[in-house]
């Protein structure tokens, strides 16, 4: 069991969810792909999409949504299976 | 109007409170609490904070904004660029509150808002407008029919599409009859209609806008725009005249901008937007924009009018200080926009805190800025640091003080765009001025 660390690649705002009026791409406890979005990171008026980037279970959110963050703040854990 | 409350933030907030200091009006600023600190902020007679960082609950929040305006007395509200200067509601409800709306009536503003509405109104007016179907094409043979009249290759373009998504090209009509049904099975599938409608391809085209003045009943233009230095539609660089635009040509595309705003009885500042095609010397309107526009300084350099000291003027009822044989253009300028991002690095944003940031200055030399040393530039808005005018007699004259004042430029603390901007003066296809839209693409 290992843990995989999500980092942002870039500072701006982080969001959990697509869209206001949508729900979360993921909560904890959710089996996640590596390819799959977990997040979105919006810095002046564009947004990055953050991917998973393992296969595993989110087992922590470190930042919450609408927080601000920098580049290589720690967005989520993932524990896979390898 | 005494008391003038301007709707946005940054650079054109400040370019707004000068132009009403200098007609005595009073001041009124609001900003978002990410803001509240902000040049902008500081530089009116009185900041209102309105709202959280995000523009949804500040900047764009309509209520809060007028709210504002009517608790300090305002009595006129300028919205700048982006935000609310496009939302004929907002200025309906500004209107209807019994205030200055500093723009175009409501009217115009949806009449130019609405894509399909616009090119109806310029086609009424006289306006060319790119060849095509101007709506949906129900069969393919309706497709064969108006490629007859328009000629190929042929765009195809989903009705509910936009951002370059589910465009096809056709070179011939056998590509035509083929991919007309995969477009349209394609647009179903992306933007839930099955609507496509088709216009004849324009290749190698410059962004020409005109910029226009009304005052509901004398209607002219003060001369050209090029603004075909994009990146992904965002525009970079700027200038007046336009290089290589036949005279013939840019007489034509000013009345048709003129004949435009005067079959909408425009009030106030406005911009006509054009594709021309120099092969074809074809030019086609695209769109209207009515509000101030982001590079009005390089007319401003040119003609020595103060075009937001005339919106006010207008906005507040007067007739238009000046005639079309009174607009005279003199030399050439050009603007820069220095964005705070990235250039090794795909352009990526740049937030951070302004430890240095010295701005060129010298002979014919204009800075608009949002900022000053010591200011953070936060992830809620968009990049824009400054503008750098540059005048010159000629438009060499005015491309060495560009690239002089690029060098003088000193910003510590984010990245920004000025290398790449120096680079971009410097390159063949932007010294012979030749460049097209895909210039940077290329």
């Amino acid at each position: 069991m290992a843990v995989h660390e999500v980092q942002s690649p870039i500072p701006g705002i982080f969001y959990r969810r697509p869209s206001p009026d949508q729900p979360e791409y993921f909560n904890l406890g959710d089996t996640v792909s590596a390819d799959d979005t977990i997040g979105l990171v919006e810095v002046m008026k564009q947004f990055a999409e953050i991917k998973a980037g393992a296969d595993g279970v989110i087992t922590a959110f470190h930042v919450d949504s609408e927080a601000i963050i920098g580049p290589g703040d720690l967005i989520a854990s993932i524990q896979t299976s390898a | 109007m005494k008391k003038l409350l301007i709707a946005n933030r940054g650079e054109i907030a400040v370019r707004i409170i000068r132009a009403a200091r200098e007609l005595g009006i009073e001041t009124v600023a609001v900003a978002s609490e990410a803001d509240a600190e902000a040049l902008h902020a500081r530089a009116a007679d009185t900041c209102i904070v309105i709202g959280p960082a995000a523009a949804s609950k500040s900047y764009l929040n309509e209520q809060l904004i007028l709210d504002a305006a009517l608790s300090v007395g305002a009595d006129a509200i300028h919205p700048g660029y982006g935000f609310l200067s496009e939302r004929a509601a907002f200025a309906q409800a500004v209107i209807d509150a019994g205030l200055t709306w500093v723009g175009p009536n409501p009217s115009s503003i949806t009449q130019m808002g609405d894509k399909a509405q616009a090119i109806k109104t310029a086609l009424a007016a006289g306006v060319p407008t790119i060849p095509g179907s101007n709506g949906p094409v129900a069969s393919v043979d309706e497709a064969v029919e108006v490629a007859a009249r328009t000629g190929y290759p042929l765009v195809i373009k989903a009705s509910a599409g936009g951002g370059g998504k589910g465009i096809r090209v056709a070179a011939d009509e056998a590509e035509l009859r083929s991919l007309i049904p995969i477009a349209q099975a394609e647009s179903l599938a992306a933007f839930g209609s099955d609507e496509v409608y088709i216009e004849r391809m324009v290749t190698g085209a410059k962004h020409i806008e005109v910029q226009v003045f009304g005052d509901g009943e004398t209607f002219v233009h003060l001369g050209e725009r090029e603004c075909s230095v994009q990146r992904r539609r965002q525009k970079l660089i700027e200038e007046t005249p336009a290089p290589l635009l036949p005279a013939a040509v840019r007489a034509e595309i000013c009345s048709a901008a003129v004949a435009l705003a005067a079959a909408v009885k425009y009030h106030g500042a406005g911009t006509v937007e054009f594709l021309y095609e120099p092969k074809t010397s074809g030019y086609y309107f695209i769109e209207m924009n009515t509000r101030i526009q982001v590079e009005h300084p390089i007319t401003e350099a040119v003609t020595g009018i103060d075009l937001v000291v005339e919106q006010l003027r207008v906005a507040a009822g007067e007739k238009l200080s000046f005639t079309q044989e009174d607009v005279m253009a003199r030399g050439h300028a050009i603007e820069i926009r220095l964005n705070a991002e990235d250039p090794s690095f795909q352009f990526m944003p740049s937030p951070g805190y302004l430890e240095k940031f010295n701005l060129p200055s010298g002979p014919f030399i204009r800075i608009d800025s949002g900022f000053t040393v010591g200011d953070t530039i936060t992830p809620y808005y968009d990049s824009l640091l400054a503008k750098v005018i540059s005048w010159g007699r000629t438009r060499e004259e005015s491309l060495s003080r560009m690239r002089r004042a690029l060098h003088e430029m000193e910003v510590v603390g984010v990245k920004t765009t000025s290398s790449f901007l120096l680079q971009v003066i410097d390159s063949p296809g932007f010294i012979d001025g030749s460049y097209d839209t895909l210039f940077l693409e290329s």
